[in-house]
């Protein structure tokens, strides 16, 4: 139990990391964002100076302690100080998705009962007072970005700048009381309150001690040698784990400097200005930048892309041993060598990644391909397993022992049981506090010894200890005539194919499998450019024939790779329809974390599901769907539905011999 | 005769319509035989978003072009600011502080967004050639305080993703908005828009009145446009004037002219004899 005790000396919370960071490292960069196509940077003390104006100006409007602070908006340091000065004055942050619609937030900020909310910019603040018709217990907003609200009545709205300088000029009055406040906060007093995008129903708020992020942010921080000089881009949504984490957790602990993009449309640029040297993004966003440079390859010169593939072909027979530090021929190093002047070392400058030393991916399983592309330009790209409720890290990949299949060996302190049903079970300093005003689900997730449930099936892997995930453990089912059904498993291997952006799979209780397909259209669209094919919408392109033969011979292809799999050989998938519209999570198909809620869309598409099992040739239908600003409109198609090859599964007999 | 004052206003989404900015005086413009514009008086008030409509051909493109100063009326006047405007050449006009989008698009299609948006600041230069070829002193100052100007438009707009890229690369709607852009970083007093909308979509529609009302709203700019497009134009401006053949049929509220009988003629088209 002695780890569980804090080691005396380490500040106990976030503001005290802070204060810590201003005495060691106060004239190093904390922040830096691209404002008027400039990067603007703040060091720890001109950081801790902002962070304590918005903490006095919070004092001066009323923030109590224990106050649930809602923050909304795009990443951009003054966000970040918020959520600290929020922590300062004794209240809770509650980041919130940014790109919820205004209904969606309703539920978040009544069940927090915030009385204050940060937000961005007028596209925020419009959205809180919508809310506030039906939620009243909200009090003052307090926006960054001035534009278009310059009209709007003041009364119970403010500019962030306004609330320093209201804060900046208190600040002898507010002094002892700041200091106090923060003084007395405590370790296992709530840091932060995170929402989880909510796979499966309402979403719930997950509650984490400063223990929790302190603790994680350590270890994860000592087990890839995190250092102040790393330097990360804050990209990805404020309201999920994983960047408070890295944003705040990881960069107050080591000290390392948070990069903030210009706007979303430039991250890609930013990207590469910044150079980031500690980096994560989910699969989707591997997969979309190695789509995009195919798809250039495809259009350059003859010479570059004959230099392109040579040089590929050797990288992905070299790249990933060099990366484990495995033995290589000196005639093959010789040859890498070149190949890294003349591609791999161009390439991952434009991509952004030449200084990346600790990479991650996590959320889904990611392509082997994909994963392979990037370890073998030298790019130390990792997964990790995780979820909110472990504030981020369960497993994660060492050095030298990364592979596409598995996610890694638990993290320093995190303990693995893999229960009879085959759930994966863990245990952590990182274990969140509760659900907040919500102990049922607590109960049910944690149990009082505090192991949790994370509700996905896997077992580890006896010679290497790492952890397999196979699917969602309540995905996991029963095909009719009893075998396994893992429908996340075949839709994976039809996702890693660039063409297919995402695929629903069915089958559970039923005589056989069948799938709906999303093709990604900026692949597809390539290609149908490339073959002087006309289309004028998703939805037409969907439908071609030429596309669905292609996609028919990756399904088939699919099913001869899971037909290897004796245990899931049931899962090959007999007849598919590709998908009228794309899975949207503002049609509720998908969470805000793109991943599909497969019931929704069992419902929803009830009708298509029902032509599969039927055997008709095509089917009508009429979906309703939502455009970005709320309003509701009706699509209709006709879908073909096509029978896929299957193939006689050959590891059949020998599991009946085992 | 002195100019008719009015009261300033304030409107009812808070802006406020202060004294008359711009004012037309009968004016008639002829090119040879034709007559594009007959004997047409309005005027503009500062701070208001002022719209010309009328169907193809109604004169509406002239009259920007009188407004502008590149035509000159062979009758009437035109009163800017208080003073009645003699013959000028365009950079005058650009001095005066009137800057304008072309309905046809005319940018450096070779040039970079941030250039073409730049060459908009040439009236706020005042660095001698020799202090510009060898960069120095006031050439320096002037350039970075510039770009600075430029930054700002070019976060106003969101077009950030697109700074360095050449505007011969762009779709449509966004070389729209890069003129707008270029217009703005002159800091007009009175902005002229020469069919802002023409051929977009929707969405792009929307973004555009939507920069549109905020130019108004966050720099206080006068603005009078050209719009074809009825439903864009009545949700916009404060008042109207329309046209059809060179003449002025209606003036006023957009409500007020809508329904005004020889306007729904107009556009909806009755027999002419």
């Amino acid at each position: 139990m002695a780890e569980m005790k804090a080691v005396s000396g380490v500040p106990e919370s976030v503001p005290a990391l802070l204060a810590r960071n201003v005495a060691q490292f106060g004239s190093k960069p904390a922040y830096r964002e691209k404002e008027f196509g400039i990067w603007q940077s703040w060091t720890w003390a001109e950081a801790a100076e902002e962070i304590q104006a918005i903490a006095f100006g919070f004092l001066a409007l009323g923030v109590e302690k224990g106050d649930h602070v809602a923050i909304v908006g795009r990443n951009r340091p003054a966000m970040y100080w918020s959520m600290v000065a929020a922590m300062k004055v004794g209240a809770v942050p509650v980041p919130m998705y940014q790109d919820a619609v205004a209904e969606e937030m309703t539920y978040a900020l009544d069940h927090s009962g915030a009385r204050f909310v940060v937000c961005g910019d007028q596209e925020q603040v419009d959205k809180v007072i919508e809310v506030q018709e039906t939620v009243h217990q909200i009090e003052h907003i307090i926006y960054q970005d001035a534009r278009g609200l310059r009209k709007y009545d003041h009364t119970k709205l403010h500019s962030l700048a306004s609330v320093q300088a209201e804060g900046r000029a208190a600040s002898e009055r507010f002094e002892k009381e700041l200091a106090d406040r923060e003084a007395s906060i405590g370790y296992d007093d709530t840091c932060v309150m995170l929402y989880t995008s909510g796979t499966t129903g309402k979403s719930k708020g997950v509650v984490l001690s400063n223990r929790n992020v302190i603790e994680t942010a350590r270890a994860s921080s000592e087990f890839d040698h995190l250092r102040p000089s790393e330097e990360i881009l804050a990209y990805l949504p404020m309201a999920w784990v994983g960047d408070f984490i890295f944003s705040i957790g990881q960069a107050y602990w080591t000290g390392f400097c948070t990069n903030c993009p210009e706007s979303p449309d430039t991250m890609m640029t930013d990207l590469r200005e910044i150079g980031p040297t500690y980096f994560f993004a989910p699969p989707r966003m591997f997969e979309t930048t190695l789509t995009t440079v195919m798809i250039r390859m495809e259009d350059a010169g003859e010479f570059k892309r004959k230099m392109f593939h040579k040089y590929m072909e050797h990288a992905k027979k070299v790249g990933p041993r060099l990366l484990d530090g495995k033995p290589v021929s000196f005639g093959d190093k010789l040859k890498y060598w070149i190949g890294d002047k003349l591609v791999y070392g161009p390439l991952k400058n434009t991509l952004g990644f030449s200084r990346v030393r600790v990479g991650y991916t996590a959320g889904e399983a990611i392509g082997p391909e994909i994963f392979e592309f990037y370890r073998s330009l030298g790019i130390n790209l990792k997964q990790l397993y995780g979820q909110t409720e472990a504030t981020v890290f369960i497993t994660q990949q060492p050095d030298g022992e990364v592979r596409a299949d598995t996610v890694g060996v638990p993290s320093p302190g995190v303990e693995i049981r893999i229960g009879d049903s085959g759930e994966i079970y863990y245990r952590s300093p990182g274990t969140f506090v509760e659900y907040y005003k919500n102990p049922e689900s607590t109960a049910d997730t944690k149990d009082p010894e505090g192991w949790v449930a994370t509700g996905d099936a896997g077992f580890i892997e006896e010679d290497s200890g790492h952890l397999r995930i196979i699917d969602r453990a309540k995905d996991v089912g029963k095909m009719a005539d009893g075998r396994l059904f893992a429908p996340k498993y075949v839709e994976n291997k039809l996702k890693f194919y660039p063409n297919i952006l995402e695929a629903v799979v069915f089958g559970n209780g039923r005589d056989m499998c069948t799938a709906f397909i999303n093709i990604d259209l900026a692949a597809v669209g390539n290609w149908a450019e490339r073959n002087n094919i006309a289309y004028a919408s998703y939805q037409e392109l969907a439908g071609h024939k030429q596309v669905l033969d292609t996609i028919q011979q990756h399904v088939e292809e699919v099913n001869k790779s899971v037909a290897q799999d004796p245990m899931l050989s049931g899962c090959q998938v007999h007849r598919f329809l590709v998908l009228h519209k794309e899975l949207d999570a503002d049609d509720g198909e998908m969470t805000r974390t793109r991943k599909v809620r497969r019931r929704i869309v069992e419902e929803k598409f009830a009708d298509l599901i029902d032509a599969l099992y039927t055997g008709k040739s095509e089917q009508y239908t009429e979906t309703e769907v939502t455009y970005e600003d709320g309003r509701k409109g009706k699509i209709n198609a006709t879908l073909e539905i096509r029978d896929a090859k299957v193939v006689e599964a050959a590891g059949q007999a020998q599991v009946a011999a085992e | 005769m002195t100019m008719m004052h009015y009261k300033p206003h304030v409107t009812a989404d808070g802006r406020t319509i202060g004294n008359t900015m711009m004012e037309m005086k009968n004016i008639t413009l002829r090119f040879g035989g034709v007559v594009a514009i007959k004997d047409i008086s309005f005027d503009i008030r500062e701070g208001e978003i002022r719209a010309i409509i009328g169907p193809n051909g109604a004169g509406k493109s002239s009259m920007l072009n009188v407004i502008s100063g590149f035509y000159k009326p062979q009758e009437g006047e035109v009163w800017y600011l208080g003073e009645k405007r003699g013959p000028m050449r365009p950079f005058e006009v650009a001095r005066q502080g009137i800057a304008r989008t072309f309905q046809n698009i005319a940018l450096f299609e070779g040039m970079t967004v941030l250039d073409n948006i730049m060459t908009g600041r040439l009236n706020h230069m005042s660095a001698s050639f020799l202090d510009q070829a060898i960069w120095w002193g006031k050439a320096e100052r002037e350039e970075v305080a510039n770009r600075e100007k430029a930054e700002e438009i070019i976060d106003f707009l969101e077009i950030q993703a697109i700074r360095k890229t050449p505007v011969g690369r762009l779709p449509y709607g966004l070389k729209k908005r890069v003129e707008l852009a270029r217009a703005l970083v002159a800091e007009p007093s009175l902005l002229l828009l020469d069919e802002p909308m023409a051929g977009m979509n929707v969405e792009e529609k929307e973004d555009m009145s939507r920069f549109i009302l905020d130019v108004n709203d966050e720099y206080g700019t006068t603005i009078a446009l050209i719009e074809h497009d009825m439903g864009v134009v009545m949700d916009l401006s404060d008042r109207v004037v329309v046209m059809d053949y060179g003449k002025k049929i209606g003036d006023g509220t957009p409500d007020e002219v809508r329904n005004n009988q020889e306007v729904i003629d107009a556009y909806l088209g009755v027999a002419h004899d």
